[in-house]
């Protein structure tokens, strides 16, 4: 286990390391430059901000620095907004992203088992045909036609909610809502198939033979196993509600991580970009090790070598 | 499970060969897997939609009546659904039904490309992988692995947003994650395969290697890989739409269906239609391809069908 750990902590670096080059060379070989956007500036103008940034120095110096700095998570200030460190800009947005979808996915969760629990019980009655169908619309509405649709109906026409900004607890209704649909559904499904494979199997008939209440064989016996299909998309929902979460942020002017990402990169940022994105690859891969972890913890059967 | 199914067992078993037998041998497993597909109606229904929308997409130029989607009349301006308009028209009075027509030719047109290009490299990587085994197994499915590990749709966005946002670069940047997961597939299933009688016997007659894996055994694998491809043309749809609704996708004056909801999202409050009539084909589209997709792995894959008690 703990050789594992270490194992995979270590194997963080090097991927780092790809993400990061990759992310540097590809702007650096971009056509156009972040001082390009505007208006005309003065050549003198030009050479002094490109000074200030240590653009004028030979690309293998620049690379050389931006690793060094890296690594002290110094990605100094944003092109766009010299005043500020980039750090501080993601540690700001940071933290908006997350509840956005720690939000969204608990709602998943809370919703999604239950409904593929029920599902798996009543295997092919209307119940389990009408959730399945459900939830196979819910895979299939993209959020960014979900978002605009919810914000006709609950903000434009019934004055529910507001169709945007992040204050107050009503403001988050939407974009979670959003952002969680698909996740509600998927969740569902995997919940369903991993029960029915549980439901069938010698333990469970045994449970059952022991007198054991049908509530506390399913929610108790089968659901700790049927739970994992569900336990390892956790890794892969993490990054696609990443994903998702740009389009929600742009959608209801959400203040995270996804739309400094975007528009950063439309701006070319390039300070910024560059610790964005090895910001989210960081997270990302701390949370694929923690449900890699876990599966140990759920199914006694796994090893992790 | 019927006893045709169970007659068969393993879903890939090698006496199934697909070719020959989908004509001459109605027990065949494809025979028994059409049956099935047929008894699903929300798999029959999309197979119907997808094909008149793919039909129409097609044959967009030609369908009487329909008009020009570039056609501007600034006079008519934004109006609602009206009988000569029937999804209401643009800012510029352009026609919003034909809009989303031609539009869904050029998300199909992605999807369907896009999953092409995945599907030739994915399988031919997978069953190389897997015949091959040993060190060059490791090596090619190690590659697999690092680039799964990268969060490559930062990489995409940043692509298109410093390079270009030509329809070919989305190709490429939608190709390149797609066939990852297919590789595996087929290599999983060629894994089990390669040490079948069939494979031995096709190579005491002396066939090539290249042979024995495209001949004989890619067609074994072709269950699991016409279902995964049948899920991946939505994804890719769905990705695609992603990257149009972040201005990243397909330029103006052409218009995928993601960039119609960008569009349309942007004058929400005031022409909600022009979000509706898109977002509603979409959405339409993609549920379709998983219904049906969905249809053809319970048909398929003897282990998930519903039928199982």
């Amino acid at each position: 286990m703990t050789t594992f750990l270490i194992r995979r902590l270590l194997l963080i670096i090097p991927t780092l390391w790809v993400i990061g080059t990759l992310t540097f060379f590809m702007m650096r070989f971009a056509p156009g430059g972040p001082f390009l956007a505007e208006r005309d500036i003065p050549a003198a103008a030009k050479e002094q901000l490109e000074r200030q940034y240590g653009l004028d120095r030979p690309l293998h110096e620049q690379y050389l620095k931006f690793l060094a700095n890296s690594v002290r998570l110094d990605f100094g200030p944003s092109y766009k907004y010299p005043a500020r460190q980039v750090t501080e800009i993601i540690f700001e947005a940071l933290p908006v992203s997350l509840e956005l979808g720690a939000w969204a996915l608990l709602l998943a969760v809370l919703i999604g088992v239950p409904i593929g629990v029920i599902a798996a019980v009543r295997q092919n009655t209307g119940a389990d045909f009408a959730a399945m169908a459900a939830a196979l619309a819910g895979v299939s509405v993209p959020n960014f036609v979900l978002g605009p649709i919810l914000v006709l109906g609950l903000s434009l026409s019934l004055f529910v909610f507001p169709p945007a900004l992040w204050s107050g607890p009503q403001s988050r209704v939407l974009p979670v809502l959003t952002l969680s649909t698909a996740y509600i559904a998927y969740i569902a499904r995997l919940t369903r198939g991993g029960m029915l494979e549980v439901l069938r199997q010698d333990y469970i008939r045994t449970a059952r033979a022991k007198g054991l209440s049908e509530f506390t064989v399913v929610a108790k016996h089968a659901l700790k196993l049927g739970i994992l299909p569900v336990v390892s998309y956790r890794g892969p929902a993490a990054a696609r509600v990443v994903m998702g979460s740009i389009v929600v942020e742009s959608i209801f002017a959400v203040p995270g991580l996804g739309q400094h990402l975007v528009r950063g990169a439309f701006n070319r940022d390039y300070t910024l970009v560059l610790g964005v994105v090895l910001f989210y690859a960081l997270f990302l891969m701390l949370l694929n090790l923690l449900v890699d972890i876990s599966y140990t913890r759920l199914d006694p059967r796994v090893e992790l070598a | 499970m019927s006893a045709a199914g169970a007659a068969l067992g393993p879903a890939f078993a090698p006496e199934a060969e697909p070719a020959e037998a989908t004509g001459s041998r109605p027990e065949s497993l494809w025979a028994d897997a059409w049956k099935r597909l047929r008894r699903n109606r929300a798999a029959v229904a999309s197979m119907v939609f997808l094909t008149a929308l793919g039909l129409l997409s097609l044959l967009a130029p030609w369908v009487p009546g329909l008009a020009d989607p570039t056609l501007q009349d600034l006079r008519l301006g934004a109006t609602a659904p009206t009988a000569a308009h029937w999804f209401g028209t643009d800012e510029l009075g352009r026609d919003t039904l034909a809009r989303v027509i031609y539009g869904g030719r050029i998300s199909l047109m992605v999807g369907l490309v896009a999953t092409l290009v995945s599907l030739i490299i994915g399988v031919s990587w997978g069953a190389i992988a897997g015949y091959r085994g040993g060190k060059i197994d490791e090596l090619m499915m190690r590659i697999v692995d690092v680039l799964y590990s990268l969060p490559y749709i930062f990489l995409v966005i940043l692509l298109l947003v410093f390079f270009s946002r030509s329809i070919l670069m989305l190709f490429v940047a939608l190709g390149l994650v797609q066939w990852l997961t297919m590789a595996r597939i087929v290599r999983g299933q060629v894994l089990s395969l390669k040490h079948q009688t069939f494979v031995e016997s096709a190579r005491a007659l002396g066939a090539s290697d290249a042979a024995i894996i495209f001949r004989h055994i890619v067609p074994n694998t072709l269950g699991p890989v016409i279902v995964f491809t049948t899920l991946t043309v939505p994804a890719v749809i769905l990705q695609e739409a992603f990257l149009s609704f972040l201005g990243l996708g397909v330029q103006p004056p052409d218009a995928s269906w993601g960039t119609l909801v960008s569009d349309g999202a942007r004058m929400l409050a005031l022409f909600p239609w022009l979000v509706i009539f898109p977002g509603v084909a979409l959405s339409a589209t993609l549920l379709c391809f998983n219904f049906l997709g969905d249809g053809l792995r319970d048909a398929l894959d003897p282990h998930d069908r519903r039928d199982v008690a």
